[in-house]
């Protein structure tokens, strides 16, 4: 097994205020990992860092053995928190884009996942619900055959349905040798799907275990343990 | 099928016992080529390396066994698996005798509950 996703000491500063306090984590290839913390806690900073997006303060973030650079974005699929793509592109159009910036974009996969939601490619973001456009940028996302998935908060804000389609489509789509990184404060509707869990609390990662040694050797689930762990 | 999981203890123990019950309760029968891994993650909404783990404790029990190019499939020894029906059978009657020493009833009134309810349709 290979680390996709080291981060020593890293720390990310926003004007006088920290947002990653020394970071130490390694990630290896092939697991579902849950980066798991309240809001504020540095989730998305840390995935942001992670996809080159903003450049740290101190430390460190490989992935794949390498700084963020042209080369790791190639193999790094990212799920923004908001929707990134325009809203005047139709489904098609952001199939087309996608398939122009990545070489490991499975067209025949998005169509197909397109075509079972019964979704119209004809159609634009703009006319689309809130759920069918989360629904197309996480099909748009898996349909990489990425090594790192960087998934920022893919359950915020929908309806049960809608979040059990987007963990099934998770679980059908990833490459069985890469790794995924959920992010979300939503514990209970995740831990299944998860084989290790990552507490980030104030900017440093507090716990770091796979979730049947926190049941087993805890007698609870992550989801109680997270409550205990940032409780008032 | 379906699958329920509780919070206080492993995922693939749990999983283990509900692929078990699956396997001897004829869901998947004697000889019968199991889904492949990712397919029962899926369906059970659970990560794949927990399916395989579980797998694998089945596997060590003899339940199914693996053929290196053609998958799983389920022991079509009769013997291996009605020693397994039998231990979940032991297994839930452990489990409803406990409950029934909680409400303050014995074996011998354990059991006279039984007698009394046969005849009723199984809830």
């Amino acid at each position: 097994m290979s680390t996709i996703l080291e981060c020593r000491a890293l720390q990310k500063r926003y004007g006088t205020k920290d947002a990653l306090r020394g970071v130490e984590l390694a990630l290896e290839s092939g697991r579902i990992v849950g980066l798991l913390g309240p809001n504020g806690s540095g989730k998305t900073t840390l995935i942001k860092l992670a996809c080159g997006l903003l450049t740290p303060t101190g430390g460190e973030i490989l992935v794949d053995g390498r700084q963020p650079s042209r080369e790791t974005k190639a193999v790094v699929s990212y799920l923004p928190e908001r929707i990134a793509l325009p809203l005047w592109m139709t489904a098609k159009q952001a199939m087309d884009y996608y398939q122009d910036f990545y070489a490991d974009f499975r067209r025949y996969a998005a169509e197909e996942m397109l075509e079972k939601l019964g979704l119209d490619e004809k159609q634009t973001i703009r006319a689309m619900s809130k759920g069918t456009r989360e629904k197309l940028q996480l099909i748009l996302v898996m349909s990489r055959g990425a090594k790192l998935y960087l998934l920022d908060e893919p359950i915020g804000g929908v309806d049960p349905a809608t979040r059990d389609y987007i963990l099934k489509t998770i679980l059908t789509n990833y490459s069985e040798d890469a790794t995924v990184l959920i992010s979300t404060h939503l514990i209970a509707d995740v831990e299944q799907v998860l084989d290790e869990a990552v507490f980030l609390r104030e900017g440093r990662v507090v716990l770091h275990e796979r979730v049947d040694d926190v049941r087993e050797q805890r007698g609870k689930s992550v989801d109680e343990l997270f409550r205990e762990t940032f409780a008032y | 099928m379906e699958w329920t999981f509780r919070a206080d203890a492993p995922l693939y123990t749990q999983l283990c016992e509900q692929l078990t019950f699956a396997v001897v309760s004829g869901v998947f029968a004697a000889g019968e080529r199991l889904p492949a891994v990712r397919e029962l993650a899926v369906d059970a909404g659970v990560n794949p390396n927990t399916v395989q783990r579980a797998l694998g404790e089945l596997e060590r029990g003899g339940l199914v066994y693996t053929l290196r190019t053609a998958g799983r499939f389920v022991t079509a020894d009769k013997a291996r698996l009605e020693a397994a029906r039998r231990a979940l059978a032991e297994a839930r009657a452990g489990e409803f005798l406990r409950v029934m020493e909680k409400l303050g009833y014995d074996r011998a009134q354990a059991a006279a509950l039984l007698e009394e309810r046969e005849g009723d349709e199984a809830t």
